[in-house]
């Protein structure tokens, strides 16, 4: 069974369609990463995926439970799917620790003594075990977007949703986040990634998704289709970003 | 019958400084249980609950202090009711300074980026706790010094409860000025008794806003 299904689904704003009739089937352990220009609804398709933004059509099932329906519990839903922002979005008035605990501590109802545990042993997954007890806005934005990534770690989720979270960083501080999620998907974490590293989704991806005008415009093997672009669309778009 | 201005005097507007403290605690507390209601009726999801806290917000601050103390005490004793002047002014000054305290609170509020409730949405959070956790904890330091500020208004508008018969300490210091004729010394002794309960504060406020900033 796979862990995400999306059948068809349809999102519109007002009148303005973001997702047009999009369609995509993840696999337990497969990384998948989402191509595609600024518009295309990409960020929209993931916020969908967590029930962030309610869909006009179709279906979205995650680890078989219809995100959709009325009766389903979006906060137990979101204790399975992790999404990591661009703007890091840590809580500011929080300790790193606090950060990572709220959500286990209040929502999944662990220990305070047993969640400091919890959030060493993620922060030791993204490399700043020294960093527990401080505060966001003392970390660099890598480090804050590695704490970012290690909150989510710390739910347990079954899949987990990154939308361009090194897009905000400086080229010096990509390539720590990037080794951060190569780690996590070596791990056999189950992710969909929105990003523009086509170096990354080459080498770390399972499958390539390019969005286009709020289609799914081509869809394959990263490798092969990143090497062999099918579309016009997707091979316009590839050499803008690569040259 | 003209009496010099003894140390006695000062002592009965010391004491009357307690009834504008008292006061002025009263009228708070009222002002802030009208303030959160009003803040939390602005995040309702009902177009009609919302309104209605707006239209309150419009009206209490379209008419003057002085007139919904004039009103409640003066007018509703016209209808036939006793009205206890302690009663009246706290309401009085509740109704209004909760219409500013909804304000400053709702807008402390608003300042927390929609992000911030989104990253709670995405961790599981309840819409309570992320009010709870997260976007009441970062709304109340940016509330604080405001509100510190509204209590400082406040003790000093006090002072107008002295018109509808409440012995605070203006009202001590017209009496004492009228039995001495010394209105000089009076006032300037009700002067400071004000500045001694509202420096400290505004101190305080200004110390809490210093500290804020440093943490962001
Ligand atoms: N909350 C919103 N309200 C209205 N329109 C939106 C909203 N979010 C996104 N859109 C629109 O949806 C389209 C796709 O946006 P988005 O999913 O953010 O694209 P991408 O992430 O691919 O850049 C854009 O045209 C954008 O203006
Ligand atoms: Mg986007």
């Amino acid at each position: 069974m796979p862990v995400v299904e999306i059948n068809n689904i349809v999102k519109r704003f007002g009148s303005n369609t973001v997702l047009d009739d999009v369609s995509l089937s993840v696999d337990r352990g497969e990384v998948i990463t989402v191509l595609g220009r600024s518009g295309s609804g990409k960020s929209t398709m993931l916020r969908c995926i967590n029930g962030l933004e309610p869909i006009q059509g179709g279906s979205i099932r995650v680890d078989g439970v219809e995100v959709n329906d009325p009766a389903c519990d979006l906060r137990v839903l979101r204790q399975n799917v992790g999404i990591v922002f661009q703007s890091f979005n840590l809580f500011p008035h929080l300790s790193v620790c606090d950060n990572i605990t709220l959500a286990p501590r209040i929502v999944q109802r662990q220990a305070r003594e047993h969640s400091r545990d919890l959030a060493r042993g993620v922060l030791r997954q993204v490399g700043l075990e020294d960093k527990l007890d401080a505060f966001p806005n003392s970390l660099s934005g890598g480090q804050k977007q590695r704490v970012a990534i290690a909150r989510s770690l710390a739910m347990h989720p079954k899949v987990m949703l990154f939308d361009e979270v090194t897009s905000a960083l400086d080229p010096e501080l990509t390539g720590e986040v990037l080794k951060v999620l190569e780690g996590v998907a070596a791990a056999g974490m189950t992710m969909i990634l929105v990003t523009h590293e086509i170096g990354f989704a080459r080498r770390f991806g399972s499958r390539v998704v390019f969005m286009h005008h709020g289609k799914v415009h081509e869809i394959g093997p990263a490798a092969e289709t990143l090497a062999n672009p099918q579309t016009a669309e997707f091979a316009a778009f590839l050499s803008a970003v690569l040259h | 019958m003209i009496r010099g201005f003894s140390p006695n005097d000062i002592l009965f507007l010391l004491g009357a400084l307690r009834w504008t403290a008292l006061l002025a605690a009263g009228a708070f507390v009222g002002s802030a249980v009208v303030g959160l209601v009003l803040a939390t009726m602005r995040l309702s999801r009902f177009r009609a609950v919302r309104w209605l806290a707006i239209v309150y917000v419009q009206l209490v601050q379209g008419i003057p202090l002085l007139v919904w103390l004039f009103l409640l005490y003066f007018g509703v004793a016209m209808l036939g009711f006793n009205v206890d002047p302690w009663l009246a002014a706290i309401l009085g000054f509740s109704i209004y300074g909760g219409a500013f305290l909804g304000e400053v609170w709702r807008g402390a509020m608003g300042s927390i980026e929609v992000t911030q409730w989104e990253a709670g949405a995405a961790l599981g959070l309840s819409i309570s706790q992320q009010l709870r956790h997260v976007i009441v904890p970062q709304s109340v330091q940016i509330a604080i010094p405001p509100t510190i500020g509204f209590l400082v208004q406040l003790i000093k508008n006090t002072s107008l409860a002295s018109t509808i018969g409440i012995l605070e300490v203006t009202r001590e210091g017209q009496l004492t000025s009228a039995a001495t004729y010394q209105p000089m010394t009076v006032y300037l002794v009700v002067a400071a008794l004000y500045f001694a309960l509202c420096f400290p504060l505004t101190q305080w406020s200004r110390s809490l806003e210093r500290k804020f900033n440093a943490g962001r």
